[in-house]
């Protein structure tokens, strides 16, 4: 089945896949922005408790989907994961670090003897939610804005260049974390405004998950007034992030020469280009607006499923505008012709069939997935019951 | 290659062994306790008989506090491929991102949906659906270390591929040929047998540590009924594929075999050091021949251990260096030559081709093709060949613990059995309190196993068309130095924290009858 594709068909079919990965991800941050919510929402440490625990089920989810969307990327765009995790070093350092510090919190934190104390376990989620959001959006940012990397696979073989053999160079010391300071095009306010809005986004879904998931009149009340304050910053961050992103100028592949050029609203005509992802971008967007409207109007608690599923569609329409359509989805400012898209950093047609039957996963996987969240959710999370659990967090 | 930094390929390998190190701490126990824990409760589910519940339970407890730091120390292992090794991640994405990624979709998630349904699900799903997810947390666990090892098993014997010189890359051609590598089932098989045999140790030895203090003893019987068996199983099938592991090394990697015995001059009839100890010698760059002191020698076991034949020859590091020509093996400086010259010609290909000029595309290619089996010999031209040794001590006295530790434990899974068989083994306080002391002495065994295959195969990051000096990121010395530190620090800090965790717990346990809603192990 997949062998009978052409490379160019496999390249866009992955492009999807890992975007999906990637949307999927970005709505599990839910977990992270719950993580700085603990002591806002839960005044007392039986509150917080009910708050861990809840989020204490799902956090594997995001780990594993970042491992996933990882593994995903490095099979089916190794150019792009030997250039930005090499390159980027600093913000994908600092990205997995604070993933250490996550992984271990929930089953230490209350636990006897843990050295750490628990207060300690406590920042540590905060730190992981904080950290992870912001600089995954900023790192997301750069897929429109640009890094300052070079390429050239030559250098492998001549023994005598300065750079051998290094394929991918980074050309700036600062090793990724430029991203927040670069003012040329004004790169930092659009790279710093989506990973606040990936920020507030993610504390977003998480009060609307609470909504769901948590039977305590106190916290279910506080997550009602976080939520206003925390959905207007998302929007004030999204829109002005969105907006610009219609405006500026986009990394655009000549498809006859392969020659990447600067073209003035680039992401407005892919998706002006591309109705279907167009279409796909709004129902997400008024996926996630009327998320909030059925929460703050309606006084529902069904809201994260609009506003998740409106996530996932919103980002999966965006990483594929700048996926498809003759662009680079990783340009480098430093040397246009480095720039990457899914046809130079692809790998090869083999490797890319073969996965795609390993692709024919995913939907088993999502189903046993949706089995194991209903199984754990049927009832929603009382005092009581984190108190008869031995295992509880 | 005047301008490698030397420094950067010690420090990023230095981080590498580092997080790999502390990250195989808490695997091994995943792999096999999680099996156990399956088969406990399958016994609960098959008898009714709530104390297996609560044993159950409790060894789930510990389990649960070995995973979460394992899952901590996994992620950077992962994204250390591209932020570390990022030439390696172009030169070999195309295969070795695959059984990463298929690890992701297909074990990942399966462990970590259902282990959620593990640990909170008691009250929640009926008891054959429990069940279902302690085993398919079992699978997926030791699923993952499928696809990694085969990873593993593909850079020490690269197979199933094929070099395009359009791409300046390798990329698969047969995917099979990557996943069933002898090297790579040999890998798997050992590796995760081994785990088995450690978490075998871990509960015996915790079972033993009750009965001395002549606390929850009917708890530690059973627990050492079931771990016994299956831990001498284990060690069984751990010293079988052991035994083939070492036959793929001496096959693909003579080298790594000839440091793992340290045998400098081959020969026929090759015998075994079964215990050595080398002299001492500054010499740090291996450059000299590595001496015992002490050696007490097998005849003709080295021999036939490697190719079933005492009168095979066993190359030693003299004969790979210098050559042996009567034994068609050719030197080191020979196939630098011969890997120069396939960087050259790819290099004159790829400009001929830029140039339009077929002829000479189509020579260059040819000569490329007839030398690339030494591509990686290549960038050491003009460098000592004795570089391409591997550190030679570490490798024989990591060879040497492994095997004799593995040995040991044969004995002791024979002894715990065959008194608890006879029912006597509460009376041999020897014993017990040997099963406390061999817990340390198994991850000793782990680690020694890594150590053995990971610095044993130096300088290859792929084994003869990638040294680590051709695959490292361009990065600043000082920012891996940091992250190095960074790493040191918090994983030490979660080391300590995990052990002062599992010792409280298991200090506090108290199984029985009356807690049975609290879990049983309050």
């Amino acid at each position: 089945m997949f062998e009978t594709l052409s490379h160019t068909a496999l390249q866009e079919y992955w492009w999807f896949i890992v975007s999906l990965l990637a949307a999927l991800l970005v709505f599990l941050l839910f977990v992270q922005g719950g993580q700085t919510l603990i002591y806002k929402l839960g005044k007392t440490a039986d509150e917080r408790n009910i708050i861990v625990n809840s989020l204490g089920r799902k956090w594997e989810f995001t780990f594993t989907t970042l491992v996933t969307f990882g593994g995903a990327a490095f099979a089916s765009f190794p150019l792009f994961y030997s250039t930005s995790f090499g390159g980027a070093y600093w913000v994908w350092m600092i990205i997995l670090f604070a993933f250490i510090l996550q992984a271990v919190s929930y089953e230490y934190r209350r636990k006897p003897n843990n050295f750490l104390g628990e207060k300690t376990y406590d920042v540590f989620l905060f730190i992981n939610g904080l950290i992870a959001t912001v600089f995954l959006g900023v790192a997301v940012s750069t897929f429109f804005t640009g890094s300052a990397f070079s390429v050239d696979k030559m250098n492998l073989l001549n023994l005598t260049s300065v750079k051998m053999p290094i394929i991918s160079a980074w050309e700036v010391p600062s090793h990724g974390l430029e991203a927040i300071w670069t003012t040329a095009h004004l790169a930092f306010l659009q790279n710093l405004a989506l990973g606040l809005a990936i920020f507030f986004l993610s504390r977003v879904l998480a009060l609307l998950y609470f909504q769901r998931n948590i039977d305590n009149k106190e916290i279910i009340e506080r997550t009602k007034k976080c939520l206003k304050r925390n959905a207007v910053l998302f929007l004030v961050f999204f829109l002005f992030w969105l907006i610009r992103l219609m405006l500026i100028k986009g990394f655009a592949v000549n498809p006859d020469t392969q020659e990447i050029y600067m073209e003035p609203n680039k992401y407005l005509h892919n998706f002006l280009d591309m109705p279907a992802v167009l279409i796909m971008l709004l129902i997400g967007i008024i996926g996630v607006l009327w998320g909030l409207f059925v929460s703050i109007f309606k006084n529902k608690d069904n809201g994260i499923w609009f506003a998740g599923i409106g996530t996932v569609l919103t980002v999966l329409a965006l990483l594929l505008n700048v996926g498809y359509n003759n662009t680079s989805f990783y340009p480098s400012t430093f040397d246009l012709q480095s720039s990457l898209t899914i046809a130079n950093s692809s790998s090869s047609r083999f490797t890319l069939s073969v996965m795609g039957y390993v692709s024919l996963m995913v939907p088993f996987v999502l189903a046993y997935i949706v089995y194991a969240w209903r199984a754990m959710d049927k009832k929603k999370i009382t005092s009581k019951e984190i108190n008869s659990d031995s295992h509880s967090y | 290659m005047e301008h490698i930094d030397w420094g950067l390929v010690d420090w990023s390998r230095a981080q590498f062994a580092l997080t790999a190190l502390y990250h195989w701490i808490f695997v091994p126990l995943t792999l096999g306790l999680s099996f156990i824990i399956a088969i406990m409760e399958t016994i609960y589910v098959k008898t009714g008989n709530p104390e297996w519940k609560r044993i159950t339970k409790f060894w789930m407890k510990l389990f649960g506090i070995n995973f979460a730091i394992g899952v901590a120390t996994g992620i950077i292992l992962e994204f250390q491929f591209g932020t570390n090794w990022s030439n390696y991640s172009w030169f070999v994405g195309d295969i070795f991102g695959a059984p990463l990624a298929i690890e992701g979709i297909m074990a990942f998630f399966l462990e970590s949906t259902f282990i959620a349904i593990m640990f909170f699900g008691w009250e929640k799903v009926s008891k054959k659906a429990h069940l279902w997810s302690s085993w398919l947390v079992a699978i997926g666990s030791n699923l993952s270390g499928l696809w990694i090892l085969a990873a593993n098993g593909w850079m020490q014997n690269p197979v199933g591929m094929q070099f395009n010189p359009e791409t300046v890359r390798n990329e698969m051609n047969n995917f099979w040929d990557v996943l069933f590598n002898p090297v790579a089932v040999n890998k798997f098989l050992h590796t995760i047998s081994s785990a088995y045999v450690l978490a075998a140790i871990f509960v015996i030895g915790i079972s033993a540590w009750f009965l001395l203090k002549n606390r929850n003893t009917s708890l530690s019987k059973k627990s050492m009924i079931v771990a016994s068996v299956f831990g001498f199983l284990a060690i069984i099938y751990a010293i079988f594929t052991g035994d083939g592991s070492a036959k793929e090394v001496a096959k693909h990697q003579p080298m790594k075999f000839a440091a793992m015995e340290g045998l400098y001059q081959g020969q026929r009839k090759a015998p075994l050091v079964a215990i050595g100890f080398f002299g001492i010698n500054k010499d740090e760059h291996n450059s000299q021949e590595q001496k015992f002191a002490f050696e007490f020698k097998i005849p003709n076991a080295l021999s036939y251990m490697a190719f079933m034949d005492i009168n095979a020859f066993v190359p030693g590091i003299k004969d790979l260096v210098h050559g042996n020509k009567d034994e068609g093996i050719i030197s080191y400086n020979e196939k630098i030559e011969k890997g120069k010259t396939a960087i050259d010609a790819l290099a004159a290909y790829k400009n001929a081709k830029k140039e339009n000029n077929n002829e000479l595309a189509e020579t260059s290619l040819k000569t490329f093709n007839e030398n690339f089996k030494y591509f990686g010999y290549g960038y050491y031209f003009g460098k000592d060949p004795h570089l391409l040794i591997p550190d030679v001590k570490i490798s024989f006295y990591a060879f040497h613990t492994m095997v004799g530790l593995g040995f040991y434990f044969v004995l002791l899974f024979f002894l715990i059995y065959m008194y608890a068989y006879k029912n006597k083994f509460q009376k041999k306080k020897w014993l017990l309190r040997m099963a406390v002391w061999t817990i340390p002495l198994a991850y000793v065994a782990q680690e020694a196993g890594w150590i053995v295959a990971e610095v044993g195969r130096q300088p290859w990051v792929i084994q003869d068309l990638m040294p680590n000096i051709a695959a490292v990121s361009q990065i600043d010395q000082s920012s891996v130095q940091i992250t190095f530190f960074l790493f040191l620090a918090v994983f030490t800090a979660l080391l300590i924290a995990e052990i002062k965790i599992m010792l409280t717990q298991i200090k506090k346990a108290n199984i029985s009858n009356t807690n049975e809603n609290k879990g049983g192990t309050e």
